[in-house]
């Protein structure tokens, strides 16, 4: 018999990868488990001597407004996702299912608008947001965002694929095409939503860009703006609470992952279709 | 398009007063609209808006603008930081897309290579992708910490003094490199993971069969171009990816040290958002616009192609 060299390199080298790749999140967590004094040791330590967890994620509560920070995102996140379905839905059902004159002109547009890299806009649509008064305020962190061509494009796809007779059953039923819309095409989306929810989610919960750009009032920081906030504030002297942030910033994401990891990995590849 | 619904369009050309087809489009109009006003005010008119922002002197909060012309497009063709900005963008790029191409492709090609831990080391190189990234940036930057930091502290060991990583010039951008391609390849590896399953087992077989026996010879004659529509693709999308490095910058590094990390997206923020200099700003969108525009049409080109293979 032979030896098995070829698997057992495979192991060592996607192994070690692994270990490379998880040591910026085993720091992090490790430095927000340690007191002061052991964070600035002169040796590498990765378990501390006096467990300082609590001290320091308690810190990281109490020294910014981490709570609201997390909760910022969820408000922002969720109804950002809740309008794009809101408004993407009833233009892909047309799209797909019914014939009307400048159909194709209306896709062709979208289309287009699939083109447009999201920080190309951010000037006027600034300045638009400053115009009507809406700077730092929720409106500004969520309706840029509430339009998602690429829903749009994702859903009319899917709903291309669902049987016609489907839509004239509903017909013959009497549903209207805007019940049709809620009760017949809705429930038929759900895997497809739920791959562009966790899309379009994990984009706005990690966005920095935006957020730096529309907001200055502490109380209505997102999870990002937060954590870079803190940092800046304490100019690099409090590692232990900065890392716990860091660590409970990154967590709903990285449980969310671990509990549906197919559907994270599929739901953030559509990016790549974008 | 199946044969009914062509006749049906036909019909409907030959007849547009035909009640039933208005119905329709009052119907579809209707529960288009919130969607097509949004994509006017939100998408099409600010594009419209920073191409013809780009031409005038404008600036937030003034009351008036003037029509330039090329003026900005001058002012940037001898503006020093721009031309800086744009050669860092392109230098980051330059590292970060073969960079994350290769990592992604090697990983892909391992873990479809063996059977047991696949899902494992899947998720593992996916989890930097969808972490925050502005969280992992201040991790990065402790691990990097000139005296405290895991690396140096490493490097020590072997009685090697490690350098300041973000704080010195022609060092910092190559450090904010390695974080992207730490972030992005994971993602290319799903990509390619997805080519390689989609390869049919019998052109394994008949390679086999002419002689082709060792894993390379595999790799070169099967593997390889089977993939290579989707490793266009893959090199489009990190390539525009690249393009849009804004966070790392923002936090770690501000531009600098002495200008060596500015990149564009961080110079049209600087200029539109710190200074309000929106005339400007707009300028510096038109050309990252182009820039990505330009590669964006590449990558369409390749997923037609890619429509066609299938």
């Amino acid at each position: 018999m032979r030896v098995p060299v070829a698997p057992v390199l495979r192991h060592v080298v996607l192994m070690t990868a692994a270990a490379l790749v998880l040591l910026p999140f085993a720091w992090m967590v490790a430095t927000s488990l340690k007191p002061p004094g052991e964070i600035f040791a002169d040796h590498i330590r990765w378990w501390p001597d006096r467990f300082y967890g609590v001290e320091n994620y308690t810190a990281a509560f109490t020294k910014a407004p981490l709570g609201r920070f997390l909760l910022n995102g969820a408000i922002v996140t969720v109804s950002i996702f809740v309008i794009q379905v809101l408004v993407a839905l009833p233009a892909s059902y047309a799209l797909a299912k019914l014939r009307f004159l400048g159909r194709d002109a209306l896709f062709a547009a979208v289309l287009l608008c699939l083109l447009i890299p999201p920080h190309a806009v951010a000037v006027p649509v600034f300045l638009m947001l400053h115009s009507v008064g809406l700077l730092n305020s929720y409106a500004a962190l969520v309706v840029p965002w509430t339009i998602s061509v690429f829903g749009i494009f994702l859903m009319r796809q899917f709903f291309m694929t669902v049987p016609d007779d489907l839509v004239d059953a509903a017909r013959m039923d009497g549903i209207s095409e805007f019940g049709i819309v809620w009760r017949v095409m809705l429930p038929t989306a759900v895997p497809a939503l739920t791959a562009f929810g966790i899309f379009s989610v994990v984009a706005h919960w990690n966005d920095y860009f935006w957020p730096l750009i529309v907001i200055n009032d502490q109380a209505l920081f997102t999870p990002p703006l937060g954590v870079a906030h803190f940092r800046n504030e304490d100019a690099g002297t409090d590692f232990g609470p900065l890392m716990a942030a860091a660590t409970l910033i990154i967590a709903p994401l990285i449980a969310g992952f671990l509990l549906a990891q197919r559907r994270f990995i599929e739901g953030i590849s559509l990016t790549g279709m974008k | 398009m199946p044969e009914p619904t062509l006749a049906l369009r036909g019909a409907f050309l030959a007849r547009p007063v035909l009640p039933k087809a208005f119905v329709q489009s009052t119907t579809a109009w209707t529960l288009a609209a919130p969607a097509v006003v949004l994509m006017a005010l939100m998408l099409v008119g600010p594009t419209l808006a920073v191409v013809a922002l780009a031409f005038t002197d404008y600036q937030l909060g003034a009351q008036s603008l003037e029509w330039i012309g090329l003026g900005n497009f001058r002012d940037l063709a001898n503006d020093r930081t721009f031309w800086k900005s744009l050669s860092n963008t392109l230098l980051y790029a330059a590292i970060v897309v073969p960079g994350s191409v290769t990592l992604g492709l090697g990983a892909a090609l391992l873990i479809e290579s063996g059977t047991s831990l696949r899902a494992f080391y899947r998720a593992v190189f996916f989890i930097p992708v969808m972490s925050t990234l502005i969280a992992m940036a201040i991790a990065w930057e402790f691990m990097l910490h000139p005296g405290f930091g895991l690396v140096n502290l490493a490097l020590k060991s072997f009685g090697i003094a490690g350098p300041n990583w973000l704080r010195t010039e022609g060092l910092a951008l190559y450090v904010l490199a390695v974080i992207g391609i730490w972030q992005q390849f994971g993602f290319n590896m799903v990509l390619f993971l997805a080519g390689l399953v989609s390869i049919p087992r019998l052109l394994y077989e008949a390679a086999a069969m002419d002689g082709a026996s060792s894993a390379w010879e595999r790799f070169r004659l099967v593997t390889w171009p089977m993939l290579g529509p989707v490793t266009l693709f893959v090199v489009v999308i990190s390539a525009i990816r690249a393009f849009q490095v804004f966070d790392t910058v923002a936090v770690l590094t501000k531009g600098g040290p002495n200008k060596s990390t500015e990149v564009l997206l961080y110079s049209m923020y600087a200029e539109g958002f710190e200074f309000f200099r929106s005339g400007y700003a707009s300028a510096i969108t038109v050309v990252f616009l182009l820039l990505v525009l330009a590669v964006t049409v590449i990558k369409a080109r390749v997923m037609e192609k890619r429509v066609h293979y299938a």
